[in-house]
């Protein structure tokens, strides 16, 4: 059995004339202890995608399974990170966690449950910062107290949207490693959506493209062969590396191209000249 | 060190603070061509146009002063003859208090008011403080015997009639505070009952304070026939409180129905209660603009006192204005303007205050405006 199962999803926003299928069967399994990456343009539908896996959407049609179980809400079960953060700006670091950790381990008390934060807030290196509020972090510190907020409660799997998204070059590649580092300590099952290929391929087992919305599916997948942990310069004189990236790019070139040709339509101009026009 | 900390805090309050660094830095010889273009900008301009707006009043108030003398002598001269008209010339140029037209007093005589009804605060003030020491041996007597003791029933001075007008105010924004905020929480969560009270918020918002009193004044003197209670204040701070609690309520009403969705995301995926999800997400998020609302609450209700109070023979500042009105003295008009700068710069410091606190709350340092 499949830890977790996407079985024919479609997703449709709008009624009637106006709907627009969003995603269109897809089709998804996901082992446990797997790190999957899901790649696509901005816009095809990736965001809702994850929220039909973290249970903050229903799909239209078709059934989203973890663990043998119809999702149905959103549980602890499966920790999100999203996007653009979505810390509260009014509490600090600290507060931000521990409202996620208390509701995560009720029975516990206040004493173990600031340990619990103090110890993953430590775990993102921002034991410094433990008291300041999100609008005094930069991107990256913020999106660290994303992660921690995330894997504090414990979650078997972690579904992260885009996190590193917003972020710069040099920032981003750091909470790579360090999102690595963590998820290879327990081996939690993850799923990554991002639109960076290189990214997926350094981070994943497994890479699928999604193809650009409206009605947008699943690509072929393709496996990442390379060992763990990985190195960031030398993955680039890599061969495996080099032909996985041209692949998918290619792939998503392709698709590119296919949907411009798919717009290109001939417009049949009026034949005007301006009223009291004068060729020099 | 401590009290340059502290005057610096009031200036700020106030909102002069760089009016007090410039003219520093203009006395210590610091002040180089930008900060001269800011001096020009944060004080010659605010003290010019204050002094241009003091010209604009003297002028205006002599020139009204002349033509409603004129009217005075012509009509002596019409109806009593040369000799008696030439007696009221005499009498207005000598300054007379008695003889002087009734019209726009000039800003001295304004000044001269404010310090008469300072001194009338002293006086009425020693006055109370004697009453109650000449009465304290019998009152002690008439308690200890069940009787009702005797309370200083004089005129309440100036100062005292500002004081009762704050209570007021902030007895009717409590109010406004109490309906307006848990009311504007609940319609903002649920869209339906948003939509069903909409038509009924927008017709009683627009509705005049004089029209609110006289609706309370119907039902709030159905309960206080009996009692002894002070049914004027009563009245007077309801109508208030329901007169100003539109604002807050309106905009608790859109802060709680438009958080942020990603947050709301968030209490989602961390499955908080609907209870922790209004204490802990949508409250917090709503205050700044529930403070917003708060704001202008206050100033509305400071607002509306006054031709509330005017209404309600309330004791306060709009009963003294009405009552100066209405007595006619010499100096009743002076008194009236007097009042109005008071009652201005009462408003400006409530406002102060609030925005104060509304930069407290508020989680985003941009929002107070």
């Amino acid at each position: 059995m499949a830890y977790l199962e996407l079985k024919n999803i479609y997703k449709t926003y709008g009624e009637g004339e106006t709907a627009t299928e969003v995603l269109s069967n897809i089709n998804l399994t996901i082992e446990e202890g797997e790190f999957v990456a899901i790649v696509g343009f901005t816009g095809s539908g990736k965001t809702t995608l994850v929220n039909l896996i973290n249970g903050l959407l229903m799909p239209t049609s078709g059934e989203v399974l973890f663990k043998g179980e119809s999702v149905v809400d959103t549980s602890h079960e499966r920790g999100v990170i999203f996007q653009n953060y979505s810390l509260l700006p009014w509490l600090t670091v600290g507060q931000n966690i521990f409202m996620a950790v208390k509701e995560a381990f009720p029975k516990k008390t206040r004493k173990e449950l600031h340990d619990i934060v103090e110890e993953f807030v430590a775990m993102v290196n921002l034991s410094h910062a433990i008291n300041k509020r999100p609008k005094e972090l930069s991107g990256g510190m913020r999106q660290r107290v994303a992660v921690a907020r995330a894997l504090a409660m414990k979650p078997e799997m972690i579904i992260m949207d885009e996190p590193l998204g917003a972020l710069d070059a040099l920032t981003r590649g750091n909470l790579q490693d360090e999102i690595l580092n963590i998820w290879g300590k327990d081996k939690h099952t993850a799923l990554l959506i991002t639109n960076d290929v290189d990214e997926g391929i350094y981070m994943a087992d497994r890479i699928i493209p999604l193809r650009p919305g409206p009605n947008a599916t699943l690509g072929p997948e393709f496996k990442i062969d390379i060992d763990r942990p990985r190195d960031k310069t030398e993955l680039n004189d890599n061969p495996n590396f080099k032909k996985t990236r041209n692949a998918i790019i290619e792939y998503l070139m392709e698709i590119g191209n296919e949907r411009k040709s798919e717009v290109q339509k001939e417009y049949l101009l009026p034949d005007l000249t301006p009223k009291s026009f004068v060729w020099l | 060190m401590k009290q340059s900390l502290t005057l610096g805090k009031v200036t700020k309050f106030i909102g002069i603070a760089g009016l007090l660094e410039t003219i520093k830095d203009l006395f210590t010889g610091n002040l180089d061509k930008e900060d001269f273009k800011n001096f020009l900008r944060k004080v010659i301009m605010p003290l010019a146009s204050v002094f241009l707006f003091f010209a604009v009043w003297y002028f205006g108030a002599k020139s009204l002063h002349d033509i409603e003398a004129d009217r005075l002598i012509k009509k002596a001269l019409v109806e009593q003859g040369p000799a008696e008209a030439e007696k009221v010339r005499a009498c207005i140029e000598s300054g007379e208090k008695t003889c002087q037209p009734n019209s726009l007093p000039s800003p001295a005589q304004v000044w001269g008011a404010y310090q008469t009804l300072l001194a009338d605060h002293y006086v009425i003030r020693a006055d109370k403080k004697a009453f109650i020491e000449k009465t304290a041996v019998l009152n002690a007597k008439r308690v200890a015997n069940g009787e009702a003791a005797i309370v200083y029933t004089g005129r309440p001075s100036f100062v005292d009639q500002i004081f009762t007008s704050i209570i007021t105010v902030f007895a009717g924004f409590l109010l406004a505070l109490f309906i307006a905020v848990p009311i504007g929480i609940i319609i903002g969560l649920s869209e339906t009952l948003r939509s069903s009270v909409n038509w009924l918020i927008q017709i009683f918002k627009p509705v005049s304070p004089v029209v609110w009193f006289l609706l309370v004044f119907m039902i709030v003197k159905t309960f206080a026939k009996n009692s002894d209670a002070d049914s004027a204040f009563i009245i007077c701070f309801i109508s208030v409180g329901l007169c100003s609690m539109w604002a807050t309520l309106v905009n608790t009403a859109m802060g709680v129905s438009s958080v942020d969705k990603d947050y709301i995301n968030v209490a989602k995926v961390l499955k908080l209660g609907p209870m922790q999800k209004i204490f802990k997400v949508i409250l917090p998020s709503s205050l700044p603009l529930i403070f917003t609302g708060l704001r202008i609450t206050l100033s509305v209700a400071w607002m509306v006192l006054i031709a509330i109070e005017l209404l309600a023979q309330s004791p306060g500042l709009g009963s003294f204005v009405w009552e100066e009105f209405q007595n006619g003295a010499n100096d009743s008009n002076s008194k009236i303007i007097a009042a109005m700068f008071v009652i201005g710069i009462i408003g400006f410091m409530l406002d102060r205050i609030m925005l104060t606190i509304q930069k407290m709350v508020s989680f985003n340092k941009n929002d107070g405006i």
